[in-house]
């Protein structure tokens, strides 16, 4: 039949047709997203104006900055001359002429490598310990790096260092000698008496007289040349460093059954964490003077690096905490039935995955304590916040004002953005050995 | 119990440490280098330039002092403090003099336990408002905001001020003068009031110092000058006489360029060979060398070219002498006679 060739349904799909011009594309997607109530937008044209008002007073502030000058003054002659009177104009010519000092404080001109090969190597350094990929022999690089570290900064005699290191490993021993005979608490107590007796009588002499046979030293500096970003990444990076292992041990204290390490530890991070970090600044610089009698020279920078590291590690503890009380009972009971012994259960089984769970937490703690080395400003240490005050107290730069902050604030940004950045990566990769 | 034993040992431990010290004098020769505490960076009287080294109005009474003592204006550790360290500083020994941009009060000088040497500038607060406000006198200022720094003694002068005169003001709190140099240019205040020399220095950095007056009032009193702790007066007398002999210097005319050809050899004026130690023991009185003088005037000169270098009126900072003059010049700056 020829009707059979006729068909009453399509053999074949139409193409589709294009959607209304309405409901595609751009238009679409502004509709949606940007017009899909009056409300909305209100906001969305609101927000333009914003962003524009913003950026074309920016934007001509930055595009006509005048990098080379020698003063303020200097910079506004400058900008009359080639681009108007009185048109808006950055002086970042502040930057080009202080800019060593802002990283690195008074330190000597001829030795700013030093903190910026002690900054390459505290990143290579650091590395063994952070990814589980390098072979776990370089973490003895890492053991050693914080007295290298020391040694590039400050100077002075290579011995010097070498016999303040020897401590920790005389330390190390008599930790491991005497808890094998005596117990635990013999071997923590006697490992830091035999310490602080070997640092107070020994370590200076030995330094001293290996120095005599086999002088090798670098130029000593002082502390209070640091400055800058320089001081804020010793005293930030020291403290994270240092507060870290301090802040576990106080979260594992305080979880304790053991009446007075439960309560010891308690107290002192309550009391630590119920005082404002300025607080125990001022108590550093200006209260210690008068327990200390005159003249001594306990290092300003130094009490300034244990009162942060005190205060960091009061934070940290609280968040190990978090990580300790989200694991289930289950874990510790899986512990103690394998028959570890408590340090045994904690650095197998506990700690590891209560740590991962806190990294948020810890490097959330690390880069408000790292801003927070601004705070030194008050009690007069030169920290790049308190250098601007110096650069502007200068007849040339008198005046300046936002260049400097629009510099520092850059640089401490990139410093956190790649903090928090690794806190991420480290977290994904975690996440993905877990399933 | 055992706390007691501890802060009593603690007390002991610091009265005899402060016994120890009581030759300030002694402590600083031992050192090698005198701590002379300065502000953290106030433009004119002291600042670190770009390599570190700290210059300035009151860094020089630092410098001349320490060259008095060593003949070494460099043997000087500068140490920065803040308005709150500052008194903690000097008290507890951390530094040996403070040259701080100070004002001398009955309270600092007697409850805290300092000693004003002398007074190096003269200064009091003033007022500075936009030329377009169109305001002569502070007394027409009813009503205005103004731009004031906290926790300072202007603001309690400047309260006084118009609750003497029976007007009011908006008080825009700020911290710093770098701060308040933003407020009042981006017109959150009518008025800045701080001490005249700051006003000055501030005004000369705007970018159009003429749209901007001073106020003819000056509303206080403020005689900054160097101090030192209560208790030792040997090492306050050292400190006041070398910064009397930069003001006896400039009475006299010598100056740093003169100073050494004049201490050579005993000149015809008994004051000048006193001074210099060409004549009489006035180093030895005070335990220092005969050329004290000499050194520290030969550091950075004498009051007077001090004045002019730092924060005169050919510097940007450009203050007059004013109450800074000589006495002999109708201002302030007076030093009793050396003999």
């Amino acid at each position: 039949m020829s009707d059979k060739n006729v068909s009453f349904v399509r053999t074949k799909m139409l193409p589709q047709s294009e959607p209304p011009i309405g409901q595609r594309g751009v238009v679409k997607w502004i509709r949606e997203n940007l017009f899909s109530s009056w409300l909305n937008a209100i906001l969305t044209l609101v927000s333009i104006w914003l962003v524009w008002f913003v950026v074309s007073h920016l934007t001509p502030w930055f595009a006509n900055s005048v990098w080379a000058a020698e003063s303020l003054s200097q910079c506004r002659e400058i900008r009359d001359a080639t681009i108007g009177n009185g048109v808006p104009s950055a002086c970042f010519a502040v930057i080009t002429d202080r800019w060593q000092q802002l990283l690195f404080g008074f330190y000597p001109n001829t030795e700013y490598w030093r903190p910026v090969l002690a900054l390459v190597l505290f990143v290579v350094g650091i590395l063994p310990a952070l990814f589980t990929a390098i072979p776990r022999k370089f973490l003895i690089g890492t053991a050693v790096t914080p007295f290298v570290l020391f040694w590039l900064l400050w100077g002075g005699s290579v011995w010097t260092t070498a016999a303040g290191a020897l401590g920790f490993v005389i330390g190390y021993y008599a930790f491991k000698l005497l808890t094998d005979r005596a117990g635990l608490i013999v071997g923590v107590g006697g490992a830091v008496g035999i310490s602080f007796a070997y640092w107070l009588f020994a370590a200076g002499p030995l330094g001293d007289a290996l120095h005599s046979i086999l002088p090798i030293g670098i130029q000593y500096v002082e502390s209070k040349n640091f400055g800058g970003f320089t001081l804020s990444v010793v005293i930030g990076v020291s403290g994270i460093i240092l507060s870290l292992p301090l802040g576990i041990l106080l979260a594992l204290g305080r979880k304790s059954d053991m009446f007075i390490v439960n309560k010891l530890s308690t107290g002192f991070i309550e009391v630590i964490r119920g005082v404002p970090l300025i607080v125990w600044l001022f108590t550093a610089s200006l209260i210690l003077n008068y327990f200390l009698p005159p003249g001594t020279n306990f290092d300003l920078m130094l009490r300034v690096i244990i009162m942060v590291t005190l205060f960091s590690a009061a934070y940290i503890a609280e968040v190990v905490r978090g990580g300790l009380a989200a694991l289930p009972k289950g874990q510790y009971e899986a512990a103690d039935s394998l028959g570890l012994d408590y340090w045994k259960s904690m650095r197998l089984i506990i700690l590891p995955q209560a740590l991962k769970i806190s990294i948020p937490g810890i490097v959330n703690t690390f880069i408000g304590l790292f801003k927070d080395t601004t705070l030194v400003v008050f009690i007069g240490l030169f920290d790049p916040i308190g250098l601007t005050n110096a650069i502007r107290a200068s007849t040339n730069w008198n005046g300046i004002y936002w260049e400097l902050y629009v510099f520092i604030g850059l640089m401490f940004f990139v410093f956190c953005y790649s903090m928090g950045r690794y806190s991420l990566y480290l977290e994904k990769k975690l996440q993905r050995e877990h399933r | 119990m055992k706390k007691t034993v501890l802060f009593g040992a603690l007390t002991v431990a610091g009265l005899v440490a402060g016994a120890a010290s009581a030759a300030t004098l002694d402590d600083v020769k031992a050192r090698g280098k005198l701590n002379c505490g300065v502000t953290t960076g106030l433009a004119g009287f002291a600042a670190p330039d770009a390599n570190g080294v700290w210059e300035g109005f009151d860094v020089a009474v630092c410098r001349a002092v320490a060259a008095a003592v060593f003949g070494d204006p460099t043997a000087v550790e500068f140490v920065p403090t803040t308005g709150e360290t500052r008194f903690t500083a000097l008290a507890s020994g951390e530094i040996d003099m403070l040259a701080r941009n100070t004002t001398w009060t009955f309270s600092r000088d007697t409850d805290l336990g300092f000693d004003f040497v002398g007074v190096n500038y003269y200064d009091g607060q003033g007022f500075m408002v936009p030329k377009s406000l169109g305001v002569s006198s502070a007394k027409d200022l009813d009503g205005a905001t103004v731009c004031i720094q906290t926790g300072t003694t202007t603001e309690l002068n400047l309260a006084d001020f118009f609750r003497a005169n029976n007007i009011s003001y908006q008080p825009v709190p700020i911290q710093t003068n770098a701060e308040a140099q933003q407020q009042y240019l981006a017109g959150a205040c009518d008025v800045y009031t701080t001490d005249a020399s700051g006003l000055a220095a501030t005004r000369a950095t705007f970018e159009a110092p003429g749209d901007h007056v001073l106020l003819p009032e000056i509303i206080s009193k403020e005689p900054l000058g160097p101090l030192v702790r209560h208790g030792d007066n040997d090492w306050g007398d050292i400190v006041r006489w070398t910064f009397n002999a930069l003001v006896t210097a400039e009475e006299l005319g010598v100056t740093s360029a003169n100073v050494a050809e004049l201490a050579a050899a005993p000149t015809n004026n008994p004051e000048v060979n006193r001074l210099l130690g060409t004549e009489g023991e006035l180093g030895a009185m005070i335990g220092l060398d005969a050329t004290w003088a000499v050194a520290a005037i030969s550091a950075s000169g004498n009051y007077g070219e001090i004045f002019e270098k730092n924060i005169g009126e050919n510097t940007p900072i450009g203050l007059a002498r004013g109450l800074n003059a000589l006495w002999t010049d109708g201002g302030l700056i007076y030093s009793p006679p050396f003999r």
